[in-house]
């Protein structure tokens, strides 16, 4: 039986872009789990994950490095940069809900910097101003032609969240927009 | 771009992230197995399609994915209102069909 270490490559390692007032870079591994839970399950499996599930539209939560982000009204997009399972915490909850490890379906790209909201808009149709988008503001929309979730994790911070098939584009698209950043 | 309010979201959400998704308030007659071919055409192909006020169906599909119900003005392409899906069909002061557009 053949030896050796098996190492993890994410499809956007090494890429970079951006200027002195924005950075676009691939964010690190994490875990994530699509949730669909109904409204008598939300606290049951808010108590397993160790965060409580938000139920505002467009709210988010975190609890170290685990955050949940609200999709729809009964859809939850969970992401874990830490060592812990979320698939393997939730295991436990004993009511009805349903999980999907979809850790490998996504991969995120990371842009930060004054002019983040700028470049995000030049293909994101959404308003990205701080009072309607406002710091752990998350949500489904779109990136050029493609579906991302959107996460704004601080002033000028946002995480975009694609599938890693659109990768490639997504990342293109925002690389270009950085030009005269 | 129109903004079209999504009725989960709770807010102004531009076109894009929406899909049209045909007449709204269709009830599937419940003995479907029993009318006629001329009454399952009416039911399944036949629709309104009229010059104002139009009740659709819409889905926030890059959003929260949900199927809603709008009121649409086909001429002016002007959202009424917008609603959740299950909700009654509203009852508009607007001028309907025929008359000068609000
Ligand atoms: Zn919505």
């Amino acid at each position: 039986m053949a030896e050796g270490q098996v190492t993890r490559e994410l499809p956007l390692d090494g890429r970079f872009a951006g200027g002195a007032s924005v950075s676009v870079r691939p964010a690190g591994a994490a875990r994530r789990v699509s949730l669909r839970v109904p409204a008598e399950s939300v606290a049951a499996v808010s108590n397993s994950l160790g965060v409580e599930l938000p139920t505002r539209p467009g709210a988010s939560a975190q609890a170290g490095a685990r955050a949940v982000l609200w999709l729809g009204p009964d859809e939850w997009l969970v992401i874990e940069e830490g060592e812990r399972y979320p698939m393997a915490d939730l295991e436990g909850a004993g009511v009805l809900f349903a999980a999907v490890d979809v850790s490998h379906r996504n991969t995120a790209i990371l842009v930060t910097g004054p002019a983040a909201a700028d470049v995000l808009n030049a293909g994101c149709p959404r308003d990205l101003s701080l009072e309607t988008f406002p710091v752990s503001a998350c949500s489904r929309t779109v990136l050029g032609k493609i579906e991302i979730v959107l996460w704004r994790m601080a002033d000028d911070a946002f995480r975009v969240e694609c599938w890693r098939s659109f990768s490639d584009y997504a990342f293109d698209f925002l690389k270009d927009a950085t030009r005269g950043q | 771009m129109l903004l079209i309010r999504c009725p989960y979201c709770e807010e102004e959400r531009p076109e894009l992230e929406f899909r049209h998704a045909g007449e709204a308030h269709i009830a599937r007659p419940e003995n479907i197995a029993d009318i006629s071919d001329e009454e399952f055409a009416q039911y399944f192909f036949y629709r309104d399609n009229p010059k104002g006020m139009a009740f659709e169906r819409w889905r926030h599909m890059h959003g929260c994915g949900r199927f809603f119900n709008a009121v649409r003005h086909t001429v002016t392409d002007k959202f009424v209102m917008t609603y959740k899906a299950g909700e009654p069909k509203p009852v508009l002061e607007e001028p309907q069909e025929g008359q000068s557009a609000p």
